[in-house]
């Protein structure tokens, strides 16, 4: 293989992993702050991927990037209230349970109003076309994605890092009790996140939804390597993730470019054992007491 | 809330999990007294996963056949009841075989798309002497080194896919001294067609210059289509299944690649999900909705008329089977099993919607009948979401026999357990 060809694979690969990430960071956040492993992310990123079908035949794509991931937020809002809440700092198995139910219902709602068959649905005719740098040629859709994606990514690195409101949240990941003793209530705080957290998986499910099949499972199959990313870049830890992602992503595509493709999806679990063997809570993990 | 009620009301969940989690494994039907006015028949389908989408157009159209044989009277004057089960993976289709075919005693079982699950299936289904058909399994080795007597296959086999699309490569010139890159789904129908493909390509002067084997729950082709535009093939080849093929057509839209494609696997349902524009190439099909016969349209008529949708091949597939079920049943006034497989062996004609009727062939089981190859038909000229394709006239032709396209004995050969 050409050094080229290479060079290409190894890019291609990082940003594939940013597409995971827009899925993991929010899995992350919701499990760091209140002990729910979403096993229900994945149906939140299809619904996001079927709003945008039923959204932009009035309002075009651009309308759909903007509804549909607030609209799924609202949505996330909604659980946190009615369910999430019940099972903050709980035994985890208990949200495990929960999730894994709401996202068979999701799915079967998404089959029950649209059908099981997958639906079509293309990149807009604005968004078309090849990007080319040199010897590097490079679809112009995934350029936008990887530009809205890197936005909304360092948005919440702000928002997290720069505001009172990251303050809150941050302390409360490492601390809520002490967050609660101070006088601050973390259940908006709560609220909020969740809607950050599912908004993401939304707007994941926007982009996605133009270049992959749209179809009731297709949450299932965006779940598994989400977990993966957030397991080895460790619980609690934003850069973690995103390192852990692009990683993922990276291995993932060397892996088809040097010709070993078969084994490309073994060999992210091969990354995560590893990652564990030397670094068992991730490789950035922080110690998060109350579950240990 | 005290710590009691907090402690029972934890219990009961735990609880609830677990029994939902065995149940899923074997969800209990309802049992039923048994009549002796009701023929039950057993309908077998992925109904989720990756080939979730084509086993519901399986079940919609079994639905349909058993409801228009009830309205013609039934089977011996007898009412037909289906048992729908989503057979999830091979070790559940046969767990959810046997318990058909010991506590509901069906009289057959119809169904299946998955290779992997028809190979669990038959074993459960000889063993228990009871008849199989086989409505989307497309492996060569089910007709060949892993056989059965009660096994019947109305879904083409792998060979006749590759030669009836083969044909079109022929005819457009791409086979001979020119260079195919194939993607191949890793699992046992994407390697027992790879094998058949390259015989095909072997045999008529064309070469590999690469083939990279895809794991089923991969989405993202990008890495592929990278090496794809490096090795500016002749044809891109895709031997991929389920959501895959869709997702490959999309992404090789988005990078704007536009070597010749086609497929030796293909579902029209795949096609309508990739949509104008994104669907490509040249593909071999065992039936779609455009096929111009008095059978089909009216096949095509009531599917639509009843789902607001037209029928896809796999939806052809398990309408045909239990036709031809309910068709043999009636003429043997018999539903034993062992009847109706020296019937079909002795080579019992069926109408099949198509132009000519077909027959199983007795030495390995498979039908005999026309394919077809589709063409993609450029954007401009795609009317509606469905109609995004045009037609080969039936593959074989009028005048040639319908064994040409199959497997020879010397390419795959059966021999029955006994």
């Amino acid at each position: 293989m050409s050094g080229i060809l290479l060079a290409q694979q190894i890019l291609n690969g990082l940003l594939d992993g940013v597409y995971y990430l827009l899925i993991a960071l929010g899995l992350s956040l919701i499990f760091s702050l209140g002990g729910i492993v979403n096993l229900a992310h994945g149906a939140f990123f299809a619904i996001g991927a079927y709003l945008t079908l039923v959204i932009s035949p009035y309002l075009g794509f651009g309308g759909a990037l903007v509804l549909s991931p607030v609209a799924v937020a609202l949505l996330g809002v909604v659980i946190e209230r009615l369910l999430f809440r019940r099972f903050y700092r709980s035994d985890p198995i208990l949200s495990l349970l929960l999730t894994f139910g709401l996202a068979m219902v999701a799915e079967q709602a998404l089959r029950m109003i649209f059908g099981a068959p997958p639906l079509s649905y293309s990149i807009p005719q604005e968004l078309r076309g090849q990007v080319v740098v040199g010897t590097f040629i490079y679809s112009f859709y995934r350029v936008v994605l990887l530009g809205i994606a890197t936005a909304c990514v360092a948005g919440l690195w702000v928002l997290l890092r720069m505001t009172a409101f990251g303050r809150v949240v941050r302390a409360g990941v490492q601390n809520p009790d002490m967050v609660g003793a101070l006088g601050i209530s973390l259940q908006p705080y709560m609220s909020a996140v969740a809607a950050l957290g599912i908004g993401l998986a939304g707007l994941a499910g926007v982009l996605l939804a133009p270049i992959y099949a749209v179809h009731p499972a297709m949450g299932n199959e965006i779940i598994t390597p989400a977990f993966v990313v957030v397991v080895i870049g460790g619980l609690g830890s934003f850069w973690g993730v995103v390192v852990a992602a692009l990683l993922v992503g990276l291995v993932k595509g060397v892996m088809v470019g040097i010709g070993y493709s078969a084994a490309s999806t073994a060999a992210i679990y091969l990354l995560m054992l590893l990652v564990l063997v030397f670094r068992p809570r991730g490789l950035f993990g922080e110690r998060i007491t109350r579950f240990e | 809330m005290s710590t009691k009620d907090k402690f029972t009301r934890r219990t009961l969940l735990k609880t609830a999990g677990g029994l939902a989690l065995v149940s899923g494994i074997s969800a209990p039907s309802i049992l039923r007294a048994q009549s002796a006015d009701v023929i039950r028949i057993g309908h077998l389908t992925p109904r989720t996963g990756f080939l979730g989408p084509l086993g519901e157009y399986a079940v919609m159209a079994a639905d349909l056949a058993v409801e228009e044989i009830n309205a013609a009277g039934g089977m011996m004057g007898r009412k037909v009841e289906l048992l729908k089960e989503d057979s999830v993976n091979p070790q559940t289709a046969s767990t959810k075989a046997e318990r058909m075919i010991e506590r509901d005693k069906v009289a057959c079982i119809i169904g299946e798309i998955s290779s992997a699950s028809c190979l669990t299936i038959a074993q459960v289904a000889s063993r228990n002497k009871t008849l199989f058909i086989n409505t989307g399994g497309n492996s060569d080795a089910l007709r060949g080194k892993d056989c059965q007597r009660y096994m019947f296959h109305v879904e083409s086999q792998n060979s006749m896919y590759v030669k009836t699309v083969g044909r079109s490569f022929l005819q457009e010139g791409l086979v001979k001294g020119k260079k195919w890159y194939s993607l191949t789904a890793d699992y046992a129908f994407g390697h027992d067609l790879l094998r058949v493909a390259k015989r095909f390509m072997e045999g008529n002067g064309g070469q590999f210059a690469g083939d990279d084997l895809v794991p089923t729950d991969a989405t993202d082709f990008s890495a592929y289509l990278l090496k794809i535009r490096d090795s500016k093939p002749d044809l891109v080849v895709i031997n991929l299944a389920g959501n895959q093929i869709t997702n490959f057509l999309k992404q090789y839209a988005e990078f704007g690649l536009t070597y010749p494609v086609g497929g030796f696997g293909f579902d029209t349902a795949l096609a309508w999900a990739a949509g104008k524009g994104n669907f490509v190439g040249t593909w071999p099909v065992v039936w779609h909705h455009l096929i111009d016969t008095p059978g089909s349209k009216a096949f095509v008529g009531a599917f639509t008329k009843k789902y607001n949708k037209p029928p896809e091949n796999q939806a052809w597939g398990d309408y045909v089977a239990t036709k031809i079920v309910a068709q043999a049943i009636n003429e043997l006034k018999s539903a034993e099993s062992p009847k109706i497989i020296a019937h079909f062996e002795k080579g019992a004609k069926f109408d099949l919607l198509k132009t000519r009727p077909g027959y199983f062939r007795a030495s390995d089981h498979q039908l005999m009948h026309e394919m077809y190859a589709v063409k993609a038909l450029p954007a401009a000229q795609v009317k509606n979401q469905w109609d995004i394709f045009s037609s080969s006239g039936p593959v074989p032709g009028p005048n040639e026999d319908l064994e040409i396209i199959a497997a020879t004995k010397e390419e795959n050969s059966c021999t029955f357990p006994s």
